[in-house]
């Protein structure tokens, strides 16, 4: 561990400074030392429960490890398994579905909230704190409410739409393929929103309005002002937040769990879903390791293009940073 | 429709400029439509919560309303289910995840931002790494993990892994809290004889408490909502918290008892739309903070 190394290393390197002071105030004078100690309760619980895990997962994917026997190296046997098996590859088109989909959504209604919010409003900071709800409650009671909202027999939607004469039979939200990677793509940009649009406002507020008034000056369309003020000073705050955006949907788990478990037939597995149940509802522990391990490049990816790919954008349009 | 809403990206300055039917058509319709749709799932969980089956059952009538109100599903949920000791559950792991992963945060925290010991810029990133790693792929290992140290199905497994994701994000937000606080007030009371240990505690501290409130309000919220650690960690029925005991245990075969579902969703929401309804600035504020960053 290195920081043990600096920590006694600090220590040594200043043999001569106290000769007098006690070892509690040597102590308390060594930066090094006194870092390291106040570092100390943090990194043993991310060391134990963070980083090793992360370790041992990858591990555990090279072996054939069940629920209540540890494994032996197979190499890369699960990965060939999974890399042929129907399944995961539907749960990978399923994921980057309905990452892509939703990011998309959220990014665009979730801009234009922001917009809206940063105007002058009557009832401004009431409309500001309740647009954060769905961001704060629990995904997985929202997602019970959604459940009911799409339920096939008594579902609202449906309600609505035979009354309006739009339809006149009821609507299957969870029951066909399409019909529920659409309905849970809805619930995920229903609880995206809020954290995108507040975001964004924040950095709205940052930009400066003389701008605006000069540009109006000069005769600028709105379309034009937002086109090239504040998309562009925007930029790196998009791209911090469309960043956490896309690793949130990526890795979502809870909502899918309440509202399908991955269902019907399969349509809607995403990977932490699929990983789930092979590994603790179905004991291949190895096998769900594997495809939790899958995920890391495709986040790592998602990472690279949204963070490299706007902050590029953003130097070269001159933005702030 | 959502060009209309970007073509008036004035800032607030020039808003008077606007004829009033057309800031109707951009703004307030918009807006209205997106508090109603945001808030829909909320006030479709309150009244299904309070309507008696045959009205929940029924497509008759108007369903947006209640003819004969009844809290029939909260008795069923407080008296004949375990709900009581699953909001007990859910407080008491998100209390004490909280106040371990805050302690644990502003130690880390002040240590990175103004000691500055060798290795603190490698600390401060491992520390946003930490943060980037999600739950979904950590839950497996972590199982394992908690299966050998005998904490399987204890409210103990949950509380010490919850800080895994706290700890990253506390420390974050408490570092750019801890940035604000001008160097020349440390730097006073080291002249005058200060420890560090008294420099945290009496001055950098008391004047930290607004990220600390909304860095304890964040943690709290993401441990109260938490799913995928509990789900897989604990099993049985007494030992669960309430977004996993409400998922798992009251959905009876095929049989949806959608009045106690809701009544159970929304009572497990309450506490949290609460804290939050107290502190809305401290929360936005940390939510920006940390993205601004």
């Amino acid at each position: 561990m290195p920081g043990m190394q600096e920590l006694a290393r600090a220590g040594a390197s200043r043999p001569a400074m106290a000769r007098r002071a006690g070892l509690l105030e040597r102590f308390q004078n060594n930066r090094n030392a006194l870092g390291w100690a106040f570092m100390l309760p943090a990194t043993v619980l991310l060391l134990l429960f963070l980083t090793y895990p992360l370790g041992l997962g990858t591990w555990l994917g090279f072996t054939d490890a069940k629920i209540g026997r540890a494994g032996e190296f197979i190499g890369l046997e699960n990965f060939a398994f999974l890399v042929g098996d129907s399944v995961t590859q539907l749960a990978l088109f399923n994921t980057l579905f309905y990452t892509v989909v939703a990011s998309v959504a959220k990014f665009g209604l979730g801009l234009w909230l922001a917009l809206l919010l940063n105007k002058r409003l009557p009832f401004q900071s009431f409309f500001r704190a309740v647009v954060l709800l769905p961001w704060i409650v629990p995904t997985a009671l929202s997602a019970i409410a959604f459940w009911w909202i799409f339920d096939a027999q008594f579902s609202i939607i449906s309600w609505v739409l035979v009354k309006l004469g739009l339809t006149t039979k009821y609507i299957d939200f969870l029951g066909d393929p399409w019909n529920a990677r659409f309905s849970t793509i809805v619930a995920n940009v229903w609880r995206g929103i809020p954290f995108v649009a507040i975001s964004l406002l924040a950095g709205l507020q940052t930009i400066s309005p003389s701008y605006y008034e000069a540009s109006a000056i000069d005769g600028a369309t709105p379309w034009q002002q937002f086109r090239h003020i504040t998309l562009p000073l925007l930029t790196p705050i998009i791209a911090v937040v469309m960043t956490f955006s896309v690793l949130f949907t990526f890795t979502d788990f809870q909502l899918i769990y309440v509202l399908t478990r991955g269902g019907p037939l399969n349509s809607t597995h995403l990977m932490a879903t699929l990983a789930f149940q092979r590994a603790i509802s179905g004991g291949a522990l190895a096998e769900g390791a594997a495809i939790a391990t899958l995920m890391v490049p495709f986040l790592l990816g998602a990472i690279m293009f949204s963070y490299f790919g706007l902050q590029r954008r953003a130097w070269q349009q001159g933005g702030d940073k | 429709m959502s060009n209309e809403g970007k073509n008036n990206d004035a800032s607030q300055g020039m808003d008077y400029l606007q004829s009033l039917p057309r800031r109707w058509v951009t703004v307030y319709i918009p807006i209205v439509l997106f508090v109603i749709v945001l808030l829909f799932p909320f006030y479709w969980m309150a009244i299904t919560s309070f309507k008696p089956d045959n009205e929940l059952l029924s497509r008759d009538g108007n369903p947006f309303w209640i003819v004969g109100p009844t809290l029939a599903h909260f008795n069923k949920l407080l008296f004949k289910t375990e709900y009581p000791s699953w909001l007990l559950n859910t407080v008491i792991v998100s209390v004490v995840s909280t106040a371990v992963s805050l302690a644990a945060s502003v130690l880390a925290a002040y240590a990175i931002e103004r000691l500055r010991f060798q290795g603190a810029k490698p600390a401060g990133g491992a520390i946003f790494l930490a943060y980037l790693v999600p739950p979904s792929i950590l839950f497996i290992p972590l199982a394992a993990i908690v299966v050998k140290l005998g904490l399987f199905d204890s409210r103990m497994a949950l509380i010490l892994t919850y800080p895994t994701f706290l700890i990253p994000f506390s420390t974050w937000l408490l570092m750019g809290y801890f940035r604000s606080i001008p160097y020349e007030l440390e730097e006073c009371a080291l002249i005058d004889g200060a420890t560090r240990w008294q420099i945290l505690t009496k001055i950098v501290l008391p004047l930290a408490v607004p990220g600390l409130i909304s860095a304890g309000i964040f943690a709290f919220t993401l441990s109260w909502n938490e799913f995928i650690y509990a789900l897989t960690f604990v099993s049985s029925s007494e030992n669960k918290t309430v977004p996993v005991g409400v998922v798992t245990e009251l959905v009876e075969g095929d049989v949806y008892h959608w009045g106690p579902l809701m009544a159970g969703a929304l009572l497990g929401s309450l506490p949290v739309a609460f804290v939050y309804s107290f502190f809305v600035e401290y929360y936005v504020s940390g939510m920006t903070g940390s993205v601004k960053e």
